[in-house]
């Protein structure tokens, strides 16, 4: 290359375009103005101004999530930079693909506690995959360029990149591509031919297989190969939280979602069966239940990018580091040379499981208080806008309804905050992705409470022309924490009310708030009304969509296995477990 | 409840230290003993850090190192290793005393390194037993002041850690 001199902002800017970066999230102050100048003149870069940054975090990982691609955000220092932390955190619970960028205040200032000044490398040690501190304009290119590679490369992650003012603002010559040194860094995405064999072994021994199904399928874009091997063994599928969509829901071998609020068909799947052929999951204590006694007579294959995952929580007789999609394809070849056209004999296991599938269908009854039921609510807008949408939820009630009553046919449909559970992560999520992927219809299936964490990117959404609909389900309440005060405190209500239903004082009033957003603002109580909003919202793209559905505060969650509990105890629905016509 | 001794091979890095660190107190591992410093390859240091494990196998312990990214490789190292921790003791004497302490000293092969009238600084090098024992040996005269190193430790035989490793 030439000898090119650029300060370290305009290195920045021309680094990220060198990397495929078209679309940043961020919110400008003293430390990153600098980088902000050059960003102005990019034809390459959107950059869409949040309000808050903890939205740029969150739309970043709803660009990344829904579409694959890295998501990046950038923040000014001190409060700017704390303000993206949250994000940070559920990104690498989710493991979400995400540059943050950071302004630094001036090298020759750190340490003093100056203005705005936070450890935020520090601060982030804990929720990133790695961190960056830059001080030198001429590491700026290394840096962004490494930050990029470990955050998309084997367990994708958050990284980073914390550069102060003075090297924002000093020159040096431009390099490109710069030399990345990372010699602790090596993920291993081709599996052993050994451990395939051994894996291919136990499956077509088995005789009660299960595919456990994680969001790491989704994440390595494996979901083809997955329905290849699912279809070759016959085996029954169930994806948890964070791999929804990532096989079929019409599939006749799904059985759905497993965990606290699973499917009774997926849990006792897992429970009863011989063989767990894990895939990009990591048996969270949220699918798990007390590990002690979840699925105590299965053997397991483990497959995982990340080694530390293997053997973490439950023993793997076989584990299998790689990508999943390397992993899945070779393992779908040996077993198609071994099986030669024959399938695992798993007849009586159908026999049970479809028992269950007919005894034990998801449903839910009509709220009591005559209020719209959240999950016919929810029902409807999946079935209305179809699996080529996305939906990204809150977290709490709403979230498990719409992982249990939407349909999801193709990954990446389905955002969430799966490990870090952070109330507020769809309005800004839902943006993000409506901005990755602005011919899908985008919603942001949202609760009351977690609503009013992050309603102010509406005004992002608006300014900016992003028009994704928001679903409020609202019950006036805390909804999740309000159903465990039902079944464990006693129906002692301890500050759960969040007065915004219609029979209460109604702050705020969500559609006068929508409509103060520039947002078409409609309010659904009756039954009849819904499929109504739901189309015209569809319909309207023009502005952002907010539509408060008043539902029932009494609806829980079903079935569900209480916390510590074993799976063996999970409840169909209130007082009413499975019943079990002998020991199977 | 088992310890091991495990050597790391680092990049040296600005806060390489407390991400290793955090790491063990994030993830609730205990932290016997650590000892840093620079290894025989420029930009590479070297840490040696003795962790007793309770219930999780160490094998997470290592694992979760090796997903730090300036963490190039983890040997834990055989419990015939060469391991050796390094002690400064500040011991009272006297005129009655001093022939007694300096007879412990000869016996442990350690040494004398400040005297004074009423004191002695000995410095002693040795296994963690050889050297919880000295200072047994010690405390009856009265230690004013103790120093250590965390253990340091190396693999026997011809082989190192750093073989294969490009820098």
């Amino acid at each position: 290359m030439s000898n090119e001199v650029l300060t370290g902002a305009q290195a920045v800017i021309r680094s990220l375009e060198l990397l495929g970066v078209d679309t940043v999230f961020g919110l400008p102050g003293g430390a990153i103005l600098p980088t902000y100048d050059p960003l102005m003149d990019s034809k390459i870069i959107r950059h869409i101004l949040v309000r808050h940054e903890q939205g740029a975090g969150h739309a970043a990982e709803g660009y990344a999530s829904s579409s694959g691609k890295l998501g990046v955000c950038i923040a000014t220092s001190g409060p700017g930079a704390t303000n993206l932390v949250t994000a940070i955190a559920d990104a690498h619970m989710d493991s979400v693909p995400l540059l943050a960028i950071t302004g630094q205040v001036g090298s020759h200032l750190i340490g003093t506690d100056a203005f705005q000044e936070a450890d935020i490398v520090g601060i982030t040690m804990p929720i990133t995959k790695h961190s960056f501190l830059v001080s030198n304009p001429a590491d700026v290119p290394r840096a962004i360029a490494a930050a990029v590679l470990i955050a998309t490369t084997g367990r994708p992650g958050p990284v980073l990149v914390d550069i102060t003012k003075d090297a924002q603002v000093k020159t040096a010559e431009w390099v490109w591509p710069p030399k990345i040194d990372l010699p602790g860094y090596k993920p291993v995405t081709k599996p052993h031919g050994k451990q395939i064999q051994a894996a291919a072994n136990l499956i077509k021994e088995s005789k009660k297989p299960i595919l456990y199904v994680g969001g790491g399928v989704i994440r390595a874009g494996a979901h083809k190969e997955l329905l290849k091997l699912a279809e070759l063994i016959g085996a029954p599928v169930t994806t948890t939280l964070m791999a929804r969509g990532a096989f079929p829901d019409s599939h006749e071998q799904h059985l759905g979602m497993p965990g606290m609020h699973g499917t009774v068909p997926a849990v006792t799947a897992l429970q009863k069966a011989d063989l767990l052929i894990t895939l990009g999951a990591r048996f969270d204590d949220r699918v798990t239940g007390d590990v002690k006694s979840f699925a105590p007579n299965a053997k397991v294959i483990h497959v995982d990018i990340d080694p530390a995952e293997i053997g973490k929580i439950r023993f793997a007789d076989v584990p299998i580091v790689g990508d999943a999609k390397e992993v899945i394809t070779e393992l779908t070849d040996e077993l198609a040379s071994s099986l030669k056209g024959k399938k695992p004999e798993i007849g009586e296991w159908w026999k049970f499981l479809n028992g269950l599938l007919e005894r034990y269908p998801l449903g839910f009854t009509e709220p009591e208080d005559g209020k719209l039921s959240p999950q016919y609510v929810i029902q409807r807008i999946g079935e209305l806008s179809g699996p080529e949408a996305v939906y990204a939820a809150g977290v709490g009630q709403h979230q498990m309804w719409s992982a249990q009553f939407i349909k999801y046919e193709r990954p990446n449909s389905w955002l969430n905050s799966g490990g870090a559970g952070t109330m507020g992560y769809s309005v800004p999520a839902a943006m993000g992705a409506k901005v990755a992927e602005p011919d899908r219809l985008v919603w942001a299936i949202d609760g009351d409470g977690c609503f009013q964490m992050t309603n102010q990117e509406l005004a992002t959404c608006t300014i900016n022309n992003i028009p994704i609909k928001v679903a409020i389900i609202n019950n006036s309440s805390l909804g999740m924490v309000r159903q465990w005060q039902t079944l464990f405190y006693n129906k002692r209500y301890s500050h759960t009310d969040l007065n915004t239903g219609t029979d209460t004082v109604m702050v705020p009033d969500f559609v006068k708030l929508a409509e103060a957003y520039g947002c078409l603002g409609i309010r659904v109580e009756k039954e009849e009304e819904i499929d109504a909003a739901i189309k015209l919202a569809i319909e309207t793209n023009d502005r952002p969509v907010v539509i408060d559905f008043i539902v029932g505060r009494d609806a829980m969650v079903w079935p569900m296995v209480a916390a510590g509990l074993s799976n063996d105890e999970v409840q169909y629905a209130r007082d009413a477990a499975p019943v079990w016509d002998g020991e199977e | 409840m088992s310890t091991h001794v495990l050597s790391l091979l680092v990049e040296d890095k600005p806060g390489l230290l407390t991400r290793v660190a955090g790491l063990f107190s994030r993830r609730g591992f205990n932290i016997e003993s650590l000892a840093v410093g620079a290894s025989e390859l420029e930009g590479l240091s070297r840490i040696t850090v003795v962790v007793t494990v309770e219930g999780a196998p160490l094998e997470q312990v290592t694992k979760q190192l090796n997903k730090l990214i300036n963490v190039i490789k983890i040997v834990e190292l055989e419990p015939d290793s060469v391991q050796r921790d390094h002690m400064l003791i500040k011991v009272k004497t006297d005129a009655s005393t001093r022939s007694q302490v300096l007879e412990a000293v000869t016996l442990f092969r350690a040494r004398v390194i400040d005297v004074v009238s009423d004191a002695l600084i000995i410095e002693v090098t040795g296994d963690t037993a050889k050297c919880a024992a000295f200072v047994k040996i010690l405390e009856p005269f009265g230690i004013k002041e103790l120093v250590q190193s965390g253990v340091l430790a190396m693999g026997r035989g011809s082989k190192s850690i750093t073989e294969k490793v490009n820098k």
